[in-house]
Order: C-alpha cells, then structure tokens, then sequence
C-alpha cells in the first residue's frame, strides 16, 4: 500500500487548516513580534549599546524568530490533534490501514509547516527594523527546523494526554513561555549573576535559541555541537514515546 | 467464505466492566446481517473491536480471511464504518470529508475524486459537496457517513445504528441505498434499535446481551418461532367489556378498540367468524408491535 498518499492528505488537510484560519494562526506573530522589535529592539535597544559585539536589535531577531517558531509549531499540533479527538474524527485514521508512524508524520511535518512559516513571516518582520545578513546558512537552517521538530513532537504527546481544552494551554502557558523568555531570548546568559547562569543552563531552549543566534549572527552563550546533540535526542525520545502512545492507543482507544 | 469471523472475543474496560465475554460469531460474504441487542449489551463494543477503535482483551477477529493483528492492512481495508454518532471534521466541506478518507486509504487524487464523486451522488449528497459538513442536515450527515465508509469500496460495510433519529421518509430512502448496495455484493451488518428495520432488510440475525450472542440465526427461522400475533381491532359500537372468545386473549384498550392475541395455529377466520357473532363490527385491523420486537423482547427479557 502507498501511504505517503495518505501521508500527504493529513499534511495538506494540517496546511489547509492553519491558512484557513490565518487571522487567528499568522497575523497575532506577525503583530506581537513587530512590538517586541519596535519596543525592545528600538526604544530600549538603543540605550541599552552592544551586545556581544552586536547591537541589541540584531541580539534579539533570533531569539525572537525561533520563540515564535517554538510556540506555533506547539500550538498547530496540540490544538489540531487534540480537536480531532474532541470531535472524533480520529476515528477516520484508526479505522483506515494507515501506519501509527505516517499520522505521526503527517501532524508532526504539519506543525513544522506553521512553526516555520510563521518563523519566516516574523523573519519577514524583523527586516522592517534591522538588515541583520546570516552568516551561517546550514546551521540557521538545520536548528530552524529541528527545533520546530522537537516542539511539534512535544506538542503531540501534550494532545494524546489531553482530556480538556484547558489541558492544551498549560503548558504551553506555564512551561512554555517562561522557558522561552528565559532562555536568553532578550539577554546573554554572561549578564546573569553566578549561580542564575548555571540554573539557566538546565534550559533546553537556552541551547536551541543560541545556536540559532549563531547560525544568523555568529554569537553564541553555548556549545553549538552540545546544542545539536540536546535537539537531536529530544527528537528521538520524544518520537519513540509518540510511537509508543499511539501504539498502545494512549488516550485515543478504550 | 466468512466475510467476518470472530473467535472467543472478550473486552473487559480499565474500570473492570466485562463488555464481552466470550463472543462467537461468523457472517457470510454477501449477506445482510442484523446484530440487534438493548443498550450497554457490548454492540459498540463488538464494533469498536472490528473498526480498530477499540482494543480487545483477547480472542481473534478475521475479515474475508485477514486477521485483524497480523494482517491488519488487508483486513482494515475490506471495512468501512458507519458509526452511531457524527465522526467527520464539521469545518471541512463535504467533499473533503470523503476525500480524505479515500487518501488515508492510500487512493490516489485522481481516482480519489472520482470515487468521491461517485459516492457523493449514490446518496444523493453530490449538490452539497462544497457545502461545509456542520451545515448538512441530520439525514445528510448520515449519508455523508455512508458515502465517505464506501469510498474506498469495502467488501464488508458495517452500519452502527444508521437510520437513529432521522425522519421516515429518510429512512426509506436510506434503506433502499443499503439495498443497492448489497446487490452490489457489499457484505452488510446492521445494528439498530428499530427492529422493523432489521425485518425488512437483513437475511440473518444475532442477538447479543449482556456481553454475549444469545440467538443467531436466519431472519425467517427466527420469526417462525412466533407462536402469538399480535392485533389491534377498531371496532364500529362502543363495548363495556372484552369479549370472550376461546383460543384467542381479547383485552378492551378503550370502548371501541381491542388488542387481541391470535396464536398461529387458530388463526384470523375463527376470530372473525366468532366476533361476527357476536354483532361486532370491525372497522379495521393492525399489527400491535412488530413480530421481530416481540421475539427480541421475549429472548432478552
């Protein structure tokens, strides 16, 4: 049997879904991203001199760029697998011969989808305030995607576990954000005080924010290798536990 | 050959209820098969198994000759399942309900549309395939549940209360669909609470209850086991109490009308003759309930 057909029909219907719904999944990034720029970039930046040999406009872009790539490609699987337990119409894919590994794709590649367009739409937005040039192509690209990856992944098992609407927003709420924030979108970790910056490198998203930052600009607080294997094997768990809930049918099947 | 058959099925649930307990059953290729049982009587359950929704504890189940854990693609794709309550995406289209269906079947596109086409004009849904399927009245739904279950053209449709909640004349049209399809040479097994259903459309029959299959046999067999008929006479004068005639039960329902049980071997002339006699007009005569609800009631009571 052929199932990237059927690999292909859960991605276009994941594509369909988040542009069909643009005002509520493109446009707030778009707007958020462009304050953040605009104030912190901008007003503030501009007292606050260089960082890291850089401004402080071309210090953020990253770490803003990848937050954004974070939260959306989270929040396209959660929410999308989620509804399609709320209204059962996962039934239509566990009744049909399709793979536990090809749903898994097809959602996974489908919050990859949003995490990176909304990523290149705030990428987009950044232009409008500074001209930062990237100076390491493959390294930008490979920690763009992985990390979309990783959070479309962990955005999966938050929906198998799920039995509320409100069981989607806590963590992305209250773990998250704050991680992001933390993770040294608006600072270098050298800035924090002893002890802050070992607690601050237990932070997977620190890794994931400064490896992109070096891939774009050439900075970084951490081991770019460190980063990559940190990424790597996130993925790898976290595909095997997917693979594993579905198989058992883990909050899908009585 | 068996289009179905399952072996020793037993689903207990987490919570420790025995949803079944052992089930034995096999249905013909070809065959339009009712699986009648009250509510909580392991139905969905025994659905649930075939269609994949729902784990077994043991036993086996094997469709047109695949077994369903170790040959789980050939058997998935001789089913198609048309469950009790509305399970497509209410934001798409009717169209893209079925054609999503037929690529998770591994279709390709444009054989894809047109089985979709072909499937949305058998029941009658081709004018609505761009409208969104949260908008489709209740008896559309229902047939959009259909087209999309066949549009992969399985060998064995399984129709989980199909008709529950739609208008009559809805369930005329849907039953003839369900024919069609069987001649066709789709294997059919229905469930459904409306037992004249059941009596008109399928050739053998199951019962389940309390988990297990306590009557499986052929529709006509079945229903040659009924001994007493049911009747309700409209009578022209109004009586003040029921009159007695020997061999038959006559019970007064209101002055002018009478439920009388007739057992077969007496017959309707004898009743007549007698009421006759009797100076008592009939106006007309109807079953009282259905003769399948008798003997379903009769076996699961």
């Amino acid at each position: 049997m052929n199932y990237s057909v059927a690999f292909f029909t859960i991605l276009i219907k994941e594509i369909r879904r988040f542009t069909r719904i643009w005002p509520q999944t493109l446009l707030p990034p778009a707007i958020t991203t462009a304050l953040y720029f605009l104030i912190f970039g901008k007003l503030i930046g501009d007292r606050i001199g260089l960082v890291h040999g850089v401004s402080y406009m071309d210090y953020i872009v990253p770490g803003i760029i990848l937050m954004s790539v974070i939260s959306h490609s989270y929040s396209n699987v959660v929410s999308s697998f989620y509804s399609t337990k709320f209204q059962r119409h996962i039934e239509e894919l566990l009744v049909a011969p399709v793979p536990n590994y090809v749903i898994l794709a097809g959602y996974v590649c489908g919050g990859i989808a949003r995490g990176v367009l909304v990523g290149v739409v705030v990428a987009g937005i950044s232009m409008m305030f500074t001209h930062t040039t990237i100076l390491h192509w493959d390294i930008a690209a490979a920690v763009f995607v992985l990390t979309a990856t990783l959070f479309a992944l962990a955005g999966f098992i938050n929906a198998v576990f799920a039995d509320s609407f409100d069981d989607i927003s806590i963590i992305p709420n209250f773990v998250l954000t704050p991680l992001s924030y933390l993770g040294g979108v608006f600072y270098s970790v050298a800035m924090l005080p002893g002890i802050w910056q070992k607690i601050a490198q237990a932070n997977p998203i620190l890794y994931m924010i400064n490896a992109f930052r070096y891939g774009m600009i050439g900075v970084s607080d951490v081991e770019i290798e460190l980063a990559f294997a940190m990424t790597g094997g996130f993925i790898v768990f976290l595909t095997a536990l997917s693979l594993l809930l579905l198989h058992k049918g883990i909050g899908i099947k009585n | 050959m068996t289009a179905l058959s399952i072996q020793n099925l037993k689903k207990t649930y987490n919570n420790g209820f025995v949803a079944l307990k052992g089930v034995d059953l096999d249905v013909q290729r070809g065959d339009f098969f009712a699986l009648l049982g009250p509510n909580g009587a392991g139905k969905s359950t025994l659905i649930g198994i075939i269609s994949s929704l729902v784990n077994k504890s043991s036993g086996s189940v094997s469709i047109f000759g695949h077994d369903l854990d170790k040959d789980t693609v050939a058997a998935k794709t001789c089913i198609g399942v048309v469950p009790q309550e509305v399970n497509f995406n209410q934001f798409e289209t009717s169209m893209n309900v079925v054609l999503n269906q037929a690529g998770y079947y591994g279709i390709p596109r444009k054989q894809a549309l047109q089985r979709t086409e072909q499937c949305l004009r058998q029941m009658e849904l081709w004018d609505k395939r761009d409208v969104v399927s949260r908008r489709l009245s209740g008896g559309m739904k229902r047939r959009l549940m259909i087209a999309r279950a066949m549009v992969h053209s399985p060998r064995l449709l399984i129709l989980d209360e199909p008709t529950a909640g739609v208008d009559i004349e809805i369930r005329r049209s849907m039953w003839e669909m369900m024919q069609e399809v069987n001649k066709q040479g789709t294997t059919i097994i229905l469930t459904t609470h409306y037992l004249e259903e059941a009596e008109s459309l399928c050739r053998n029959i199951a019962i389940i209850n309390n988990g297990q299959i306590i009557e499986k046999s052929a529709m006509n067999s079945l229903l040659s086991r009924l001994h007493t008929d049911h009747f309700v006479l409209d009578i022209a004068r109004p009586l003040s109490a029921a009159p007695i005639i020997e061999g038959y039960g006559i019970a007064l329902s209101t002055d002018t009308v009478l439920d009388v049980a007739v057992p077969k071997s007496h017959g309707l002339n004898r009743l007549f003759q007698a009421l006759s006699e009797q100076h008592i007009e009939v106006l007309s005569l109807r079953n009282k309930s259905n003769r399948l609800e008798q003997l379903f009631l009769d076996l699961v009571q």
